[in-house]
């Protein structure tokens, strides 16, 4: 969880006490250990074939989670991705299928890149109007995002009367084909899937670590007041972190719809969830300033590892409920403890000097 | 010394309080008689709140002796000593702005009907009946934040008066009231004092003392300096005994001719809510290497001028200059970026974002200085970052620390190095040395000077007398939102500082405003 520290924090002197360090790589060690646990007791689980298939599982509410840190980082909360997905993905679908009825007759047909374009777009979109109810009417992130929840979910049933979309092969007149490229693709081995979350995560590390707007986000989140007296634009900042989200989001619906060659308007429903609890088991603070996305990438494999595991022991869907959350409550548990003990060690610091 | 008298309800005996290596309290002596109004002054820091607090059982000492009644007693929290009849109401108002302000009164202690929960039309009118006595003006039932900032205070009066305290504090109880409101109050302490109740008042508004008090205890320094009944002194006295002799070590003024002018501000204002204006046309200027120092109370605008300076009240009016070209931009990164940089008085809550390391603070308010295109270089900023802790002698093992691990004084040069980032032509500075201690003040205060002596404008708000008279080339003085005096420091007393700082604030002249 080192990736995209919000600011030089190699190794503070005297923080040492094995204690401290043990926890404060728990997210690593919570991970090895469920890799252990079911390298042992599931057959197959370290077969390579295997572990790309988790990988892919574990992308999608990996990319949810990205976009989720950034958002708890600033303080806030954005409980829209899951329905987001879904309208993307019925978006992408809709366009694929029927392309745009303009109403006067015509219909528009996108090619497959401007499909893909306007779909982010719709994320940004929904990100946008989240960000603006919360930093122009100022309403509570928690509200705002639970509003677009339902609106976006609605929307994404409205676009088919809640059918599905099936089979979105595409055009070729239209160059919409090779939708299928994205979810099943593979690129030197490795399914496009991985490639594109290892890319937005570099990309959103270093946008955390070396970018003004990226720093801006902890400053933020850390302390309002503090942030808006050094000059930071606070509702640029947090526009752009519900934006974030939301195109995070987005990216989710395409790739799920493009696994299933179809879009389904009720995809994405509880992923928000499971991206907070990502967040939260990385070390993301729901009180803000605190949270790297490499702690957030773990904390996704660590809990898709553990439902995939679980599954191929052959433990009802049920216990595996009870078992992810016991896992969250435990990782905040000792993340307070920590906090603790970090305070402790630098107040015995402070008197020492 | 009066003779003591079967008057006294509670004496305070050689009090000694002690924070964390300050020392608040010295040795401190301090009588609370019945039927009388028992007065504490000093300057901001010489120990009246802990006092104060250490009478409600807030705090408790760390030596001497509480004695109530001829018994010594010790009071183990703020509820046991209400037990004893001990009632405050502090000048920060502890009310839950909610709750309706029977609730309020009653907070903590509802009437109530057994099972049947809490009987709130009887609240109401017990509420209601001690309201009129006030002549507040407030009907029970309504919500406390919906009520101006005086009725608040004469709702937490009407609290502490509820409580039938046999020794009621108030700290700058007429700080947010109105001339006439400072009349009922005057009205209702006499009532109490009819009826034997001993009421200990601290206030910075000395005719009020002289007016209101029969017995004057002076702090200064933490210690007590002066002790008489009211009607032997006058407020040349009170002003001596608060300010002394002695004046503390300061770094001397460095002789250098100021250039030409850094700032000007012209006719700023803001409005309050209530009427009238917290900043009240206010026009000053400080030229390049010069230090204006801003004396005035708490509550005298100093604070909110600077607000306004930088942008961070919406509705302030007025003009300001930097280097004589008039600023335009509406926010606080506007002003940054014309020149101009805010220390805020409250560290923790507006200075620093604790969470995070020593140098991320340093460098939040200016990453763009440190840009190759779109990327923050490492490089640059950890040698920004290097400069800033060595010139400011931030003492800190690694600026990857969290801040919040540092000393007071070190946070402060933290959140001082952040402003200097930003290459600011004009820094203001609210209350500087506010909570750290003699030695970080003294080097805060070099930083000053070699600041000016550098080329910048500096303006600095303080409570402090000594400070301002050490550090500043011009002084300004401040109450109730106005500039009552401006003078060079070459011209400037103590005592007329002081008077200048109350004018406005006292009983008569708001009566006839």
């Amino acid at each position: 969880m080192t990736t995209a520290q919000p600011a030089m924090r190699r190794g503070a002197p005297g923080s040492g006490s094995l204690a401290l360090n043990l926890m404060k790589l728990r997210t690593f060690i919570a991970l090895f250990a469920v890799l252990a646990f079911f390298s042992i007791t599931a057959p197959n689980f370290l077969s390579a074939a295997n572990l790309i298939l988790m990988s892919k599982h574990v992308a999608l509410n990996a990319f949810l989670a990205m976009g989720m840190t950034f958002v708890i980082v600033t303080g806030g909360i954005d409980l829209s991705v899951g329905s987001i997905v879904g309208l993307c993905a019925m978006t992408a679908g809709g366009l694929i299928l029927n392309g745009l009825d303009l109403h006067i007759g015509y219909t528009v047909y996108f090619n497959i890149f401007e499909i893909i374009g306007v779909t982010l777009g719709v994320g940004l979109l929904i990100g946008a109007l989240n960000g603006f109810l919360i930093t122009r009417l100022n309403v509570a992130p928690f509200i705002a995002t639970l509003g677009t929840l339902y609106i976006a979910r609605g929307f994404a049933l409205l676009s088919s009367d809640g059918a599905t979309f099936p089979n979105l092969v595409g055009k070729p007149e239209f160059g919409s084909t090779g939708y299928g490229y994205l979810g099943a693709g593979r690129l030197l081995g490795l399914p496009v899937v991985i490639w594109l979350l290892i890319a937005v995560a570099l990309a959103a590390a270093y946008f955390a670590r070396f970018t003004p707007l990226g720093r801006q986000v902890f400053a933020v989140g850390g302390n309002e007041r503090a942030a808006a007296l050094s000059g930071i634009r606070v509702t640029r900042v947090k526009m752009f972190v519900y934006m974030f989200s939301g195109f995070c989001a987005a990216i989710v619906g395409l790739v799920v719809s493009s696994e299933l060659m179809a879009s389904h308007p009720a995809t994405g429903e509880s992923f928000e969830l499971n991206a907070i609890a990502a967040a939260v088991l990385g070390g993301t603070s729901m009180s803000g300033g605190r949270g790297t996305i490499g702690g957030t990438i773990v904390g996704a494999f660590v809990i898709g590892i553990l439902s995939d595991g679980l599954v191929m022991m052959g433990v009802s869907s049920f216990w595996q409920m009870v078992i992810k959350g016991l896992v969250i409550i435990f990782a905040v548990v000792v993340d307070q403890a920590q906090r603790r003990l970090q305070q402790r060690v630098a107040l015995r610091q402070m008197v020492r000097d | 010394m009066t003779p003591p008298d079967n008057d006294v309800v509670l004496t305070l005996e050689a009090i000694t309080k002690v924070y964390s290596g300050t020392v608040a309290v010295k040795h401190a002596d301090f009588e609370v008689r019945r039927g009388a109004v028992n007065v504490l002054v000093g300057e901001n820091g010489a120990g009246k709140s802990t006092l104060m607090k250490i009478i409600a059982g807030v705090e408790r000492p760390t030596s001497g002796r509480i004695v109530l009644d001829g018994e010594p007693i010790d009071f183990t929290d703020a509820a046991d000593a209400a037990r004893h009849g001990v009632a405050i109401v502090f000048q920060e108002l502890n009310l839950f702005g909610n709750l309706s302000v029977a609730e309020n009164i009653f907070a903590g202690r509802e009437l109530t009907r057994g099972l049947l929960g809490v009987d709130h039309a009887q609240q109401e009118r017990r509420a209601g009946e001690l309201l009129a006595r006030l002549e507040a003006g407030v009907e029970p039932g309504a919500l406390v934040e919906d009520l101006r900032i005086g009725q608040q205070q004469l709702v937490e009066i009407a609290k502490a008066v509820s409580l039938d305290a046999r020794i009621l504090i108030l700290d700058e109880p007429t700080s947010a009231l109105s001339a006439s409101e400072v009349e009922i109050l005057f009205r209702i302490i006499g009532d109490l004092k009819a009826r034997g109740v001993a009421i200990v008042y601290i206030s910075h508004r000395l005719e009020e003392l002289i007016r209101i008090g029969d017995f004057i205890t002076v702090l200064r320094d933490g210690r007590v300096t002066g002790r008489e009944r009211i009607a032997d002194v006058d407020v040349a006295w009170i002003v001596r005994q608060m300010i002394g002799s002695a004046s503390k070590d300061f770094p001397k003024t460095q002789v250098h001719a100021p250039g030409e002018e850094a700032f000007r501000s012209e006719e700023v204002c803001l409005p309050r809510l209530s009427g009238g204006y917290e900043v009240d046309h206010v026009s000053l200027s400080v030229r390049k290497g010069e230090i204006l120092g801003i004396y005035g109370l708490m509550g005298a605008g100093r604070s909110e001028f600077f607000d306004c300076v930088m942008a961070r009240r919406p509705h302030a009016t007025g003009r300001v200059y930097v280097e004589g070209r008039l600023v335009t931009e509406r926010d606080v990164a506007g002003r940054i970026r014309r020149g101009l940089a805010l220390i805020p008085e409250d560290r923790q809550r507006e200075g620093l974002v604790s969470l995070l390391s020593v140098a991320a603070n340093l460098t939040m308010a200016s990453l763009h200085k440190f840009l190759i295109g779109f990327h923050i270089s490492g490089a640059r900023e950890r040698k920004a970052v290097s400069a800033g802790v060595r010139d400011l002698s931030i003492k800190v093992a690694d600026p990857a620390q969290e801040v919040s691990a540092l000393s007071g004084g070190n946070q402060q040069k933290v959140v001082i190095g952040k402003a200097l980032m930003t290459n600011p032509k004009v820094l203001l500075m609210d209350e500087p040395s506010r909570g750290i201690d003699i030695g970080a003040k003294a080097e805060v205060f070099r930083t000053m000077r070699r600041l000016a002596a550098e080329g910048l404008g500096i303006i600095f708000a303080t409570s402090d007398l000594d400070e301002v008279m050490a550090l500043s080339d011009r002084i300004a003085v401040m109450s109730n939102g106005r500039v009552t005096a401006l003078v060079e420091r070459s011209d400037a007393n103590e005592a007329g500082l002081v008077a200048a700082s109350a004018l406005g604030r006292s009983v008569a002249t708001q009566a006839r405003a």
